[in-house]
């Protein structure tokens, strides 16, 4: 992937603090998705976005339930379309490496479907139909919604704040905790257990 | 900190009604949660980045991999737990490196010491898991179809392991010795039986069918009843009527052996099942979900983000729907619960009793059917004359097994259908058709036993002479043998036929058929609870016929072998992979529950034949003892008079019941200290309830305190 292309990824393999492989995977990754956007050389540092649409056709976003909101979260204005370095923050954050609070943090901005900052009832029930594929009955959605933020609003505001969504998954248990799902370039790994 | 960096990673956004509640941040058990991740090798706290993006500077980084490096224990943890990169990784071994040269040499040798007794460990424990059968075709179980499923082939690799230890055993002590004596190897010679004051009459012993020409399917029949060639082999007990072997200067007393080893196979699959059965019981006991919090956990941290299979993602929505269903299914039915009015609980009450009534009718009729197929074959076998066909023969043989087995479907489909009439909880609902279900197919071998032991024990003229009934019976055990063989062999027949002709067709059908009502049906869902329950079934009576068949348990498990085979199949073919989620730990239990009830079970004809039924005299090891027990009393007899006295006080009441008295104490005294920490486990819970419906009353006059400053 060339040696002048390593100066401009410094920024990106900073990082990732892995070796140069890791960043030239991931370009590649981003290039063969528009080959005729994105250019080979990174040098001049170019100004170049994919669209939504094409990220959330990559395998490992296919079945998410939540793809359009994760590249949402991680564009750099909301709209979906990420540039490189968006793009690298993405799988960096995804990745095993991510410490848990900056998890948390993407977690809380990917079920704000509203961004207002604060997960309401309507983000939930957003949430609660991606997840089960819209197959509850209207009358189950509102029982959960309403146990949720039982369960987890602090501050008795009836929709959840940062505070009390990081409160609450700090106590989700650690399945996997040493489970080793790092393949080769796929670096979306278990996260369900943030 | 932290509110800079939200606010930094976070939109900027026009109105914030409420302030932000950020000290939540600052509670000691937030701050403790952190320590302990940080301390099992997480990351660090994160100084903040011009980009905005929070990631852990090569600095912050730097100063845990020295911290990391500097330990002062000499305990040193493995550098691969650590959730470094491999440059990161190298520079954490370095510093170790230079840091044991700090640290006294006792130190060092421990460190070096537990360095490589934790790498031997690692290593052993790899190579072992290569070792263990049917390894990779457990996994691709487990992937395809989940843990449930996963631990019932666990659960049967288990059995065929034990049935293979069985097996080695009864063969070394028991067959091997007769049969190299015989043959004379290794200048052994035995001493046959000799018959001392014993009925003439009993000791008459012909087998019939063997001698001059026979039609050739008499052979098969032999070989699917255990009759004729195979009664004389060493398959059953009346093979081994020998006495004494001598090897050289040794002495080898075969039916004391025979005995003790019968004793020792018991005991050996008593150990084992109850030492894994504890540890599946310690881990469904300690609950996985937390009971604070299951709907956040299903919906925030319940989709797994490494799913890219479209199966498996449709697998995973269906099961978060299902569990999210069965949540909401069982808050509603506690509710409906607690709004009952007396009259409905006495309607409710009423109906259950009208219920079990009909449940025990049923399997009084069931007993019923089986005691008479049993007496009609045990006549018709005695009768048995070349004039009846094949057909005829092979009926009257496998008749008890056919009833059995047609019980063992009928039963469990009743009460499926009758428990929807009960309004249980639904984890109760299942719990109770699995033990109606456990005790009918259990009861049933006892109901055959039962019935044989009948005949071949009666009061009358007959059975004077000898103590069992010698004209129909002149060797007992093995007819015994003989009954465990074919319940065996058709237990077996039947896995096979179900699979081939029943789970292919239907998915062949719907495959290729489409009309509404095979559609509707669909591929078969593999059923636990009722394959678990085939299985127990069939090592249950292994356990009973072992005994009286010394090599039924090598019959086990080749059979069991195959079963393996012949469900992966049928399961990788033509079954859909459920929707509901089964917890492995529970699983585990209840499997090893139901075996164990098995085995319990299983003593009991075992110890009503070995004591009470005089033993035949005409086959066996047992000839010159007036029970199979009195082997043991015998050779006692014959050792020194100190241990005799030892031995005869163990076994006196002197020392039974105040041993059975201390044993009632001890275990009394656990069952109070067990309550006692039930009570105090809730007394917690409450209280947990209480301070964090504190801690939101505080938040809340927090916040109102800082709106109002």
């Amino acid at each position: 992937c060339g040696s002048n292309n390593l100066v401009s990824f410094e920024r990106a393999l900073d990082k990732f603090e892995c070796n140069c492989m890791m960043g030239c995977l991931l370009h590649g990754r981003y290039h063969e998705m528009a080959p005729n956007i994105v250019p080979m050389d990174y040098t001049k540092d170019p100004d170049v976005k994919l669209p939504i649409q094409l990220i959330i056709n990559m395998p490992e976003l296919k079945e998410n339930p939540f793809k359009e909101r994760i590249v949402e979260a991680f564009s750099e204005d909301g709209d979906g379309n990420l540039s490189f370095n968006d793009f690298v923050d993405m799988f960096s954050v995804l990745s095993e490496m991510a410490p848990r609070e900056l998890k948390a943090i993407y977690a809380f901005k990917i079920y704000d479907f509203n961004t207002d900052n604060f997960i309401c009832k309507s983000d939930l029930e957003k949430t609660l139909n991606k997840l089960t594929r819209e197959e509850l009955t209207a009358e189950e959605i509102t029982l959960v919604c309403e146990k949720v933020i039982e369960e987890a609003d602090m501050d008795g505001d009836g929709k959840l704040a940062f505070a009390d969504f990081e409160n609450m998954i700090s106590k989700a248990p650690d399945f996997l905790r040493y489970k080793n799902c790092l393949k080769n370039y796929q670096m979306l790994t278990c996260w369900s257990n943030i | 900190m932290d509110m800079v960096l939200s606010s930094e990673v976070f939109l900027p956004d026009a109105d914030n009604t409420s302030p932000s509640v950020t000290f939540l941040q600052e509670l000691p058990s937030y701050q403790s949660i952190l320590r302990r991740r940080t301390s099992a090798g997480g990351t660090q706290d994160r100084r903040q980045n011009n980009h905005g993006f929070a990631r852990p500077p090569a600095a912050a980084k730097r100063n845990f991999v020295e911290r990391a490096g500097v330990k002062s224990e000499a305990v040193v943890r493995s550098i691969r737990e650590y959730a470094l990169n491999i440059p990161e990784k190298r520079k954490l071994r370095d510093i170790q490196e230079a840091n044991v040269k700090y640290l006294s040499g006792w130190d060092q040798l421990k460190q070096t010491r537990n360095k490589s007794w934790k790498k031997f460990l690692d290593e052993t424990k790899e190579l072992s898991s290569y070792l263990e059968l049917w390894r990779n075709d457990i996994h691709s179980i487990e992937g395809k179809f989940g843990t449930g499923i996963k631990s019932y082939f666990s659960f049967l690799r288990f059995l065929v392991l034990l049935n293979f230890i069985i097996f080695v055993l009864m063969f070394s002590f028991i067959t091997l010795p007769s049969t190299i004596s015989q043959y004379g190897v290794l200048n052994s010679s035995y001493v046959k039986v000799p018959p001392k004051d014993i009925e003439p009459q009993c000791t008459v012993y012909t087998i019939s069918g063997t001698k001059g020409l026979v039609y050739f399917y008499t052979y098969i029949i032999d070989l699917l009843s255990g009759t004729g060639f195979l009664e004389m082999t060493s398959l059953f007990y009346g093979y081994y009527r020998i006495d004494m072997v001598h090897f050289s200067a040794i002495k080898y007393n075969l039916p004391l052996a025979y005995l003790l080893t019968t004793l020792v196979y018991l005991s050996l699959s008593l150990i084992w099942i109850v030492k894994r059965s504890v540890e599946g019981f310690k881990q469904s006991f300690v609950r996985e979900e937390d009971p604070f919090q299951s709907y956040c956990n299903k919906i925030f941290a319940g989709w797994d983000f490494c799913i890219t299979d479209p199966n498996a993602s449709r697998l995973k929505h269906s099961s978060l729907k299902y569990e999210l269903k069965t949540d909401l299914e069982e808050e509603r039915l506690r509710q409906k619960k607690a709004r009952r009015t007396t009259e409905e609980k006495l309607r409710i009450y009423c109906l259950r009793i009208f219920l079990n009534i009909f449940v025990l009718a049923l399997l009084s009729g069931c007993f019923y059917s089986i005691y008479r197929a049993t007496i009609y074959s045990q006549e018709n076998i005695s009768n048995v004359s070349s004039k009846m066909t094949f057909e005829g023969n092979l009926f009257v043989q496998y008749l008890p097994s056919i009833v059995i087995t047609l019980a063992n479907f009928i039963a469990p489909l009743f009460f499926s259908y009758i428990i929807k009439f009960e309004e249980y909880s639904p984890a109760f609902e299942i719990r109770l058709t699995l033990m109606r279900c456990v005790f009918v197919r259990l009861a049933n071998i006892g109901v055959l036993l039962f019935s044989l032991g009948n005949r071949i024990v009666c009061a009358n003229e007959k059975c004077k002479a000898c103590g069992y009934n010698y004209e129909l019976y002149p060797c007992w055990e093995s007819r015994v043998g003989q009954e465990m063989y074919k319940l065996m062999i058709f237990d077996f027949i039947i896995i096979f036929a179900v699979a081939v002709f029943v789970d292919f067709p239907r998915k062949l059908l719907v495959t290729y058929c489409s009309c509404k009502p095979i559609q509707w049906c669909g591929l078969q869902k593999f059923q636990i609870p009722e394959n678990v329950l085939e299985i127990v079934y069939g090592q249950t009576i292994c356990w009973i016929g072992t005994f009286y068949s010394p090599l039924l348990p090598a019959i086990a498990t080749i059979k069991y072998f195959i079963v393996f085979y012949i469900k992966k199949i049928s399961l990788m073919h033509t079954c859909r992979p459920s929707k509901k989620s089964v917890r492995a730990s529970s699983s585990n239990f209840f499997f090893l529950a139901v075996l164990l009830i098995g085995l319990i079970l299983a003593f009991i004809p075992l110890g009503l034949s070995m004591t009470r039924i005089r033993s035949s005299k005409a086959c066996g090891p047992f000839v010159n003892f007036n029970s199979s027990w009195d082997v043991v009393p015998r050779t006692i007899r014959g050792f020194p008079t100190a241990l005799q006295k030892v031995l005869n006080g163990i076994a006196s009441e002197a020392f039974a019941v105040p041993f059975f008295m201390v044993i009632c104490l001890i275990m009394f005294y656990f069952i109070a200290l067990a309550g006692a920490y039930k009570r105090v486990v809730d007394q917690l819970r409450e209280q947990l309830v209480m301070e964090s419906r504190d801690k939101q009353f505080l938040i809340r006059k927090l916040t109102e305190a800082q709106k109002r400053s």
